[in-house]
Formats: structure tokens, C-alpha cells, sequence
């Protein structure tokens, strides 16, 4: 536990220090999703339509952009050697840094997200709707991502490698997350969604660290 | 004391090729053991298997007479240092030692860290991200865990004497020695010739399968 904390902290604390490159991914999501009103045009009923698509979308992408070095830095420069052996469990080792990959890229695009749905025109409902189905999901894309990246290391040229593994993986987050508001907006409830994102959740929090540590006892 | 490493007919394979005749041999408390071979004979990859990061491809390997895999003390007499230092570039060398001991369940001090990396002589640098210290003073901060330690450890070594000076070289040597009194043991390779000091020597030699 304590190796898990440590780190986790550890993780966190890097992150601070190259402030630019932790903000990257919601730099990304949002000048992504800014695009699109140049893009279809201005209407305001249609991009209130195809907001909460455009949103999810561009929180999976700018979540996988930060994948790629999740394992990659601490596995060229020995690190991750020295947590495996140092009896905190590889469980451990997944845990710590999928939740710290989720506090660093997952959380500040749920806390953006309401500028963006203000800037589609999405009423606050809709936002409050947007904003707890990103809370659901985007913890899933971290999982999801640790076992991508996991996988490819030692690898070359991984990014793509990582997407074309996780991006499938990924797609029942963005149908539900994306649907619970286009359900909302059509006077639908949105709970079905919400429990499938949450049995997505728990299925992959079982899932996805276990997959992580074995990807990393092969690869290291 | 008296714990003993034993290993039976050890053989380790890089892709399709076995790396060295089958290996047999005792670690034992109280000893420092030269691991020697030419390049590319397998040194680092029978290191990583000791350490437990990887598998033997056949033979087995105890500790105490148990299986690695279940010998749970010896994880925490555990010290593995690689080729990779393992230290975060926008770390300080405090803050790299810090984390790399409580990984292992331990936390020191500040004074006690500090007093580590003083006897590595890297203390005036302690505050300075590592990627601003040269390659030798790295290998100093990664050092002072030998420094810190204070029971008997089973230290496995990947070259610890690369990049260091004369005098990092009399240290590190120092710290062996003191290893060793407290009943701990050190398996190392190294391409410099280590003077025999108070304890002797035991060289283990990895003859290649091919006939040269």
C-alpha cells in the first residue's frame, strides 16, 4: 500500500514539474472541440445536437495522447525494475499509475467540460448530464489505456500501436456517454446509460489492472 | 544467518539461444561473488533472473530451499541496481532516494539521506534535479542506497563501479566489505579488477555454449 502511494505521489509530483506538458491533453481536447463550429458551420441547433459526440470524442482522443509515456518514461530509465522488485505487488504498480494518469488527464477534462458545452449552447442540464458520464467514463479510457500501454513497451513507434488497441476498447464508453445526454436533450432519462458506463467502470477497474500487471511482469 | 542462494543446473535463453553451459552454483551469507564473462555471455541476464525480474528457462533456483516464488524474506533483503540508475530525470537526488527506499517499505529520514549521500559525496548536488548531475555523480546518488542500508543485504549489482572514479571505486568497495559483516552478500560484475580485500573474492565464471 505504501508502495502504492508512493507512487502515486511520486507520479503526481513529476507532473508538476513540467507543468506544459501535463496540461497538454486539455489544451488539446479543448482547442479540438473548438474546431468544430468552424468546420459545420454555426448553426446553433446543430452543434447543440452534435456537442455531446464532438465532446467525447475529443476527451478519448486527448486521453490516448498522454498514453504513450505512461509506462514508456519509467521503463527506459529503470524505474519500473525497481518497483516490481521491490515487493509492491505489479497490481499495485497498475493501480497507482492508472489512477494517476486519471487525476492528471482524466479529471481536468471532466472539470472543462462545462466551457465547452457552454460554447455549444448546451443547457445546464445537459452539462450536469455530460459532465457525470465523463466521470463514469473517462476513468475507463485510463484503465483501458494501461493495458495498451503496458503491452507496447519495449516497442518502437507505439503510439499508433497503443490506439489501434485501445480505440476499439473504447467504444462502448463513447456510445453511452455520448447517448446519455443526446437522450436527455430528447426527453429520454439518461440513468439506463449511466448504468451501463457504470458497469463498464467496474468491469474494467476488475479487469484492466490485472491485464496491466501481467503486461508488465512480460515486458520488463 | 546462513542464508543461502542455491542454483541447479541454470540455463537462460535470449530469443532461441541458450546464453551459458547450465549453472551451477551457492551464494552464501558472508560472501562477495565476482560475476565474470565475456560480453554478451549472459551476466545481465542471470543478474535479472537472480533479482527476479525475469525466469529461468530451465534449472531452479532457491533461496533458504525455497523457491524463489515463494521465499517472501527475500524481497526485503533484495537490493538490485541495473544498467538504468532508475532515477527520474526532473527528480531531486533526495527525492529519487526517498522514493526508491519507501518502495521497499522503508523511509529514512532527511538527515539520515542526507548523511547517505554525503559518504557518496554527491551532498552539495542533493537538491539539483539528477539531469543536471554528470554521469558519474548519478551513479553516486543511486550509491548512497548501498549506503543506507543497515541489515544484511543481498545485493545484485550490474556494474556498479561504471562511471565512477578511483575513489567511488575504494567506496563502493568499502560498503561491500561492510555488507558482507553484517552477513549479507554481494553479487556483482565488473570489468575492473577488484583488489582482494579483508574477505576474498569468489569468482563465478558463464563459459559461452559456443566452441570459439
Amino acid at each position: 500500500m505504501n508502495g502504492l502511494v508512493a507512487i502515486l505521489m511520486r507520479d503526481l509530483r513529476l507532473a508538476s514539474r513540467r507543468p506544459t506538458e501535463a496540461l497538454m491533453p486539455v489544451v488539446f481536447f479543448v482547442v479540438a472541440a473548438s474546431l468544430f463550429p468552424f468546420g459545420v458551420g454555426p448553426e446553433p441547433a446543430m452543434l447543440k445536437q452534435i456537442a455531446p459526440g464532438i465532446v467525447w470524442v475529443c476527451a478519448l482522443l486527448s486521453s490516448m495522447l498522454s498514453l504513450g509515456g505512461m509506462y514508456a518514461g519509467d521503463y527506459s530509465d529503470g524505474s519500473l525494475e525497481q518497483m516490481l522488485i521491490s515487493g509492491t505487488s505489479a497490481l499495485e504498480v497498475a493501480v497507482a499509475k492508472c489512477t494517476a494518469h486519471w487525476l492528471m488527464s482524466g479529471l481536468p477534462l471532466l472539470l472543462v467540460s462545462p466551457v465547452l458545452g457552454l460554447l455549444f449552447g448546451m443547457e445546464t442540464d445537459a452539462i450536469g448530464v455530460l459532465m457525470l458520464g465523463l466521470l463514469l467514463g473517462t476513468p475507463v479510457l485510463s484503465l483501458l489505456g494501461g493495458v495498451g500501454s503496458a503491452l507496447t513497451l519495449g516497442l518502437r513507434n507505439t503510439a499508433i500501436l497503443i490506439l489501434l488497441i485501445v480505440l476499439p476498447l473504447c467504444i462502448p464508453v463513447l456510445i453511452f456517454g455520448a447517448g446519455a445526454v443526446s437522450a436527455y436533450e430528447v426527453g429520454l432519462a439518461p440513468t439506463g446509460h449511466f448504468y451501463l458506463l457504470g458497469a463498464l467502470l467496474l468491469l474494467s477497474a476488475l479487469g484492466a489492472p490485472l491485464a496491466t500487471a501481467s503486461a508488465l511482469r512480460i515486458s520488463v | 544467518m546462513g542464508d543461502v542462494m542455491r542454483a541447479q543446473d541454470l540455463t537462460v535463453r535470449r530469443g532461441a539461444e541458450v546464453l551459458f553451459k547450465p549453472l551451477n552454483f551457492e551464494l552464501r551469507s558472508g560472501q562477495l561473488t565476482w560475476l565474470r564473462g565475456s560480453n554478451g555471455s549472459g551476466k545481465t541476464s542471470l543478474l535479472r533472473v537472480v533479482a527476479g525480474l525475469t525466469q529461468a528457462d530451465s534449472g531452479n533456483l532457491t533461496w533458504n530451499g525455497e523457491p524463489m516464488s515463494a521465499a517472501s524474506d527475500y524481497r526485503a533483503r533484495l537490493l538490485y541496481l541495473g544498467h538504468a540508475n532508475g532515477l527520474k530525470d526532473d527528480l531531486s537526488a533526495m527525492e529519487s532516494l526517498q522514493f526508491l527506499t519507501t518502495l521497499r517499505g522503508v523511509r529514512h529520514s532527511s538527515e539520515r539521506l542526507q548523511a547517505a549521500l554525503q559518504r557518496t559525496g554527491v551532498a552539495h548536488r542533493r537538491k539539483l534535479a539528477t539531469r543536471m548531475l554528470s554521469q558519474g555523480q548519478r551513479r553516486r546518488v543511486v550509491l548512497a542506497r548501498l549506503a543506507l542500508e543497515t541489515g544484511p543485504g543481498f545485493w545484485v549489482l550490474d556494474e556498479p563501479f561504471d562511471a565512477l572514479d578511483d575513489a567511488g571505486v575504494a567506496l563502493v568497495q568499502e560498503l561491500f566489505q561492510e555488507n558482507v559483516q553484517r552477513g549479507g552478500s554481494v553479487l556483482f560484475t565488473s570489468h575492473i579488477a577488484i583488489e582482494a580485500a579483508a574477505t576474498p573474492i569468489q569468482e563465478l565464471r558463464l563459459q559461452g555454449m559456443k566452441v570459439r
